[in-house]
């Protein structure tokens, strides 16, 4: 189906493919979040796990090891952040700062000497005859094996925070952190696992950008994806299932502009660039005036707690 | 003493110190199976720490625990449920955005599947006769069907001891009545209640034993029906009280007057201001009474400014004065004082000196052009200190320093002392303990006799009916019109108070 | 066991000490970072700390010093004032390139005109494009509750996006022979910020940075400006009661922060840059952030840390060609700077017991 001078179908595999860092970033986040942790270094544990990724993939010769890495790796950089905000009582804001702007440095560290050389391929998942079904087959069933895991782990980070009582603990937590700790339940420990989790969805969903979207290593390469998956949290209130539209939304809209220059549109690089945050604000503005209250924000986002009584 | 084959719980010799305070010094005594038994004391006489230690929040410095013979130390909270030890808490432990069947299920070891926990929450909660939708969402709930859901929380898992903690603080005269028909009949099933108190006539009406505590210490234990009501005060406060003096009954003109004044809540699940009105004289002292949640805050911050209302809502000696802020309103004459201490009515990391800044620059005149006159600022925290009897190390001190009663005294003192025209207060005493609380009383009286028109929003009638000269009940938001306290019975109070949130069907009901 | 207290009062010492502290574990942590790059930490740390100020070509080198630490001076004490009320203007990056884009648009309108006007109006016209893309989070943030935090950081990437399209087309020097970025300022003395002494690096930006700091600490100390900004940030609820107009206080804080990166970003066009190129924009902003902290959010504070991170940039630079130092290294030992700091920061407030956790007041 072509409208318009774009291929439809290969247009929403392409959005499919680009929304995955972010997806996989605002799921994590989305349940640091839940737990009333506010972790802005969401840029800098996705730009760990883009760098360390790509180490890993190239050393090991195999992509999936840079997935693995990304994800350890953006988990160990968010205990950074645990540490000095469970225990240490830091603010969450400047800590989540320090975060991102620690992260750029150390991976461009890092990723000394790694410019210009290709990662392995992480090849489409053989899906057999799915893959010709006409329109469906190209959008649908020939993506790589990352585009399928993010979809499950929406699912995953619904089913989690709504139906079990690990989830039902973490939003406990999230909601009143006094209320929570007088009923026995360890709210820094939980947290801290809650970060450690975020840490590694950001870092895995960096290692996607520099192993699939790019593909190869540069400096700074996540260029504020990790701050879009923070707004995309609170544009989906806080729920898995919309996180999952708000990255498709984006992910749509970063791959319509080289779609649309493809395709013989001529509109100036500097409005493609500015587009994509251009749009975040906008809908930040849209979510945040619509309801007076940025209604299901957990109540404790942000806070601290200490156990003082 | 030989352990009866009816103990439930003994405590020997427990205590728990923090720097500076010994919370708890060698406190014994035992509760038996089946008995409701008293834990009464003053704010700060150590009744929180001691439930702590037996709930596992707090581990105590020496003594031991014995529960049904066998040692008793718990760790955690978890541990004491496990064993049979529940506790409903004064300030809730609740969840607002959850709802009442996440609720349970949280304080629960090993909760059923979601179904079949709402279902045995309907159950319980008719066998007890405290009706519950399990699917509703706490910040939906009066603050009665609140408590209800800590303690059908609590009685899901059978416990053996049952631990309340001011539980009548936010409940209506009816739904008292309610609450300890439900007590009584798990008493008589074989539960053991620890109540904690201050209300001499709850106790005395519900409890079979009372231990009396004073600065972490038991001073006496005694059988509450045998004894009076005053007997008891006294042991518990160590002294006689001073009832505060009455002043002669002068009238001036009206000071303040308040029509139609219907706000949203600013606070989450608060609750609306629906057409309050009333109006209050010179040298008048205005009780509002009401169960906490219908709306008194939310009167609050309107009278105070932080609300805005529409201007004509409000006026003071006639000048409308509804659009104006804060500031404006304590330039105009109109002071207030917030309940919450810590983070409201003060700033609990500045020191008490930029707290007494924070109210007092205008009327005062402690601010040059905007400067901050420091001198100045300086020389009237002292004076409130002093005048206020405010125990601190100086007036640089942070605020959170100071003790609860202590910083209640100095915040009274801050605004009683502006000379201000109308005085609004919430809660002047909560908190605070029983000499602090008359000496309180006493300067808000005071403060009348020179001319001043005060409303003073509580929840402790008995405090009310000693100070006000009229009296009205908050409930859902709206306003009851003022009567005349003198001539009023308990009766007619509690009539005036209740018919909330349908407990009387649910009186019948259950 | 370890465990936290909290302290009654917070601690006047640790209040001033902290920061040194921050600043000795990071030269331990970041001596172990550059002895594991292959370099003697000791050489590294006295190339950054110590040859900027009296090695060979201090002169120079302190110069650098001054150009460095004026505009993150001036861009930390805007933003201290805002982190103090709990507004988090994050995009200061992004207001530096704006103020830099009209102040110079304005400056460039004139060519080749010489009049003694033209420089002050640069300076007002660089100030207000800062604080005129601070009102975009300001404004959204008052009339639609728009997290500021998101707002503010993603114009830092328009902004770098508009600045590529000035650099490029509506800026770029008509005599450049068709090279990217505008007009140098050196070749237009009307326009042009000059050291006060020469080659001192003692720019105009450097006094305005000084003079903005002192009057920031008095009307933060001695104002009921500060007293309601400080109030704001650590009691909400408190400084509503006060009477604080949370609006006012927003437009306030981030029109404030908003001006004064703007304001270092025309000082930085019209003196050490010199002009508007696509690579106008090194991190000032995102640095200030360091740099407020640092400081304790105490404007006097920011001057010293200030000149300390002026100094891990001058230093930096110097490791890197004569140490062969990755430039990133200076950039992950800033950021430890930032953590340690973060980190110490509690003994301020809390105090370290050993045993069970003490905890203070008895409930009761």
């Amino acid at each position: 189906m072509i409208v318009g001078g774009l291929d439809i179908a290969i247009l929403l595999a392409s959005l499919m493919v680009g929304a995955v860092p972010i997806l996989l970033a605002a799921l994590g986040e989305t349940v640091v979040e839940r737990s009333g942790v506010l972790n802005l270094g969401v840029e800098g544990m996705m730009i760990i796990g883009a760098v360390t990724g790509f180490i890993a993939a190239v050393t090991l010769e195999n992509a999936v090891a840079g997935f693995i890495a990304g994800a350890l790796c953006g988990a160990a950089f968010s205990l950074i952040f645990a540490a000095l905000t469970q225990v240490f009582q830091a603010n969450q804001v400047a800590t989540g700062l320090a975060l991102t702007l620690f992260g750029i440095g150390v991976s461009s560290l890092a990723g000394q000497g790694y410019n210009g050389i290709k990662p392995p391929v992480t090849g489409a998942v053989p899906l057999g005859l799915l893959r010709d079904i006409p329109f469906l087959g190209p959008m649908l069933f020939r993506h790589d094996w990352v585009v399928y895991f993010s979809l499950f782990m929406v699912f995953a980070t619904w089913f989690v925070l709504n139906r079990t009582r690990a989830g039902l603990i973490i939003r406990a937590v999230g909601e009143n952190h006094e209320a929570a700790h007088a009923l026995g339940y360890k709210v820094n420990r939980i947290r801290l696992l809650c970060i450690l989790f975020g840490g590694a969805m950001a870092g895995m969903g960096g290692a996607y950008v520099s192993l699939v979207r790019v593909p190869q290593w540069t400096d700074n390469m996540t260029n504020g994806v990790g701050w879009i998956a923070l707004a995309i949290v609170v544009f989906a209130s806080w729920r898995p299932g919309r996180v999952l539209f708000g990255a498709w939304l984006f992910g749509g809209l970063m791959v319509l502009g080289p779609n649309l220059q493809a395709a013989g549109y001529a509109i100036p690089v500097e409005y493609l660039s500015m587009a994509p945050y251009v749009i975040t604000i906008i809908v930040l503005v849209i979510m945040s005036s619509g309801r007076g209250r940025s209604l299901g924000a957990p109540a404790s986002l942000g806070q601290n707690f200490h156990a003082s009584r | 003493m030989t352990a009866g084959s009816d103990e439930l719980l003994r405590l020997e010799g427990l205590t728990r110190a923090y720097p500076g305070v010994i919370a708890n010094s060698d406190v014994s005594f035992t509760i038996r199976e089946g008995e409701i038994h008293a834990l009464l004391g003053e704010n700060g006489a150590g009744k929180s720490t001691l439930v702590k230690m037996i709930y596992g929040l707090v581990r105590p410095d020496q003594g031991r625990m014995t529960l049904r013979g066998a040692p008793y130390a718990p760790a955690r909270p978890a541990e004491a449920r496990r064993l049979g030890v529940a506790m409903v808490f004064q300030h809730f432990s609740l969840f607002e955005a959850l709802s009442v069947a996440e609720n349970v299920a949280l304080g629960m070891e090993n909760p059923p599947a979601m179904k079949a926990l709402a279902a045995r929450i309907r159950e319980v909660s008719e066998a007890y006769g405290l009706p519950l939708d399990p699917g509703r969402n706490i910040g939906d709930l009066s603050a009665g069907e609140r408590q209800r859901v800590e303690i059908i929380r609590c009685l899901l898992q059978d416990p053996k001891l049952l631990i309340m903690d001011e539980p009548t603080s936010v409940l209506t005269p009816q739904e008292v009545e309610i609450l300890f028909k439900t007590l009584r009949q798990l008493a008589a099933a074989g539960t053991s209640i620890l109540y904690i108190s201050h209300k001499l006539e709850e106790i005395r009406a519900l409890c079979d034993e009372a231990t009396i505590l004073r600065r972490g210490r038991v001073v006496a234990t005694c059988t509450p029906r045998e004894r009076s009501a005053r007997e008891m005060a006294e042991l518990m406060v160590g002294a006689s009280l001073a009832v505060p003096a009455r002043r002669p009954q002068t009238r001036g003109e009206i000071a303040l007057e308040v029509t139609g004044l219907s706000l949203a809540s600013p606070i989450p699940f608060g609750t609306a201001l629906k057409e309050v009105g009333f109006s209050l004289r010179k040298g008048e002292v205005l009780g509002i009474a009401g169960v906490a949640g219908n709306g008194q805050d939310e009167l609050l911050l309107a009278l105070s400014g932080e609300l805005p209302a529409p201007a004509g809502a409000i006026r003071l000696a006639g000048r409308p004065i509804g659009g104006l802020g804060p500031a404006g309103r304590r330039r105009s004459g109109l002071v207030a004082a917030p309940e919450d201490r810590y983070g409201h009515a003060a700033a609990p990391d500045m020191s008490l000196v930029d707290n007494a800044w924070l109210t007092a620059s205008i009327r005062m005149g402690l601010a040059d052009r905007g400067f901050i006159r420091r001198a100045k600022t300086r020389e009237f925290t002292e004076e409130v200190i002093r005048d206020y009897d405010v125990r601190t190390p100086g007036p640089d001190v942070a605020a959170r320093a100071l003790s609860g009663g202590n910083l209640q005294k100095f915040l009274m003192g801050r605004e009683l002392k502006q000379g201000a025209d109308v005085i609004v207060i919430n809660q002047p005493t909560w908190g605070v303990d029983a000499a602090a609380a008359s000496a309180i009383r006493q300067k808000i009286l005071d403060c009348a006799g020179q001319g001043a028109a005060v409303v003073v929003i509580s929840q402790d009638l008995d405090e009310l009916m000693e100070i006000a000269d009229t009296f009205a009940v908050l409930n859902l938001g709206r306003l009851s019109a003022p009567r005349p306290v003198e001539g009023l019975s308990t009766e007619e109070i509690g009539l005036m108070m209740g018919g909330a949130h349908g407990m009387e069907e649910a009186h019948h009901a259950g | 066991m370890l465990s936290l207290e909290r302290r009654a009062n917070p601690s006047q010492f640790w209040l001033w000490f902290t920061p040194v502290l921050a600043v000795i574990l990071t030269m331990v942590a970041g001596g172990l970072l550059f002895a594991l790059l292959g370099s003697n930490p000791f050489t590294v740390i006295r190339t950054i700390f110590w040859d900027p100020l009296a090695g060979t070509n201090a002169s120079y080198f302190r110069a650098q010093l001054f150009i460095k630490a004026a505009p993150l001076i001036l861009i930390a004490v805007g933003l201290a004032m805002g982190f103090r009320a709990g507004i988090w203007n994050i995009g200061a990056e992004g207001q530096y390139i704006m103020g830099a884009i009209i102040g110079a648009s304005v400056g460039l309108a004139f060519f080749p005109t010489e009049n003694r006007l033209i420089f002050p109006l640069m300076v007002a016209a660089g100030a207000f494009g800062g604080w005129a893309w601070a009102m975009i989070p300001a404004i959204l943030k008052t009339k639609f509750n728009t997290n500021e935090i998101l707002v503010s950081l993603m114009l830092v990437y328009v902004a770098q996006a508009i600045l590529a399209k000035a650099s490029f087309s509506f800026l770029r020097n008509p005599d450049g022979m068709g090279f990217p970025g505008s007009r140098n300022f050196s070749t237009y003395p009307a326009a042009r910020n000059l050291d006060l002494i020469e080659r001192s690096g003692f720019h105009w930006g450097a006094v305005a940075a000084l003079g903005v700091a002192v009057a920031a600490y008095v009307l933060l100390t001695r104002h009921g400006i500060g007293f309601r900004i400080r109030l704001a940030g650590q009691a909400p609820r408190a400084a509503r009661f006060h009477g604080v107009s949370p609006t006012r206080l927003v437009i306030f804080c981030l029109g404030f922060a908003g001006a004064l990166a703007g304001l270092a970003g025309i000082f930085e066009a019209s003196g050490p840059s010199g002009q508007i190129t696509e690579n106008f924009a090194t991190g000032y902003g995102f640095t200030a952030i360091i740099v407020a902290f640092l400081g304790r959010l105490n404007p006097l504070g920011i001057i010293f840390a200030g000149l300390l991170m002026a100094l891990t940039y001058v230093g930096g630079s110097l490791a890197e060609s004569r140490l062969n130092l990755p430039a990133a290294s200076i950039q992950v030992f800033q950021g430890m700077l930032l953590f340690f700091l973060l980190g110490v920061d509690m003994l301020t407030n809390y105090r370290i017991r050993y045993g069970a956790a003490r905890v203070k007041g008895a409930g009761a």
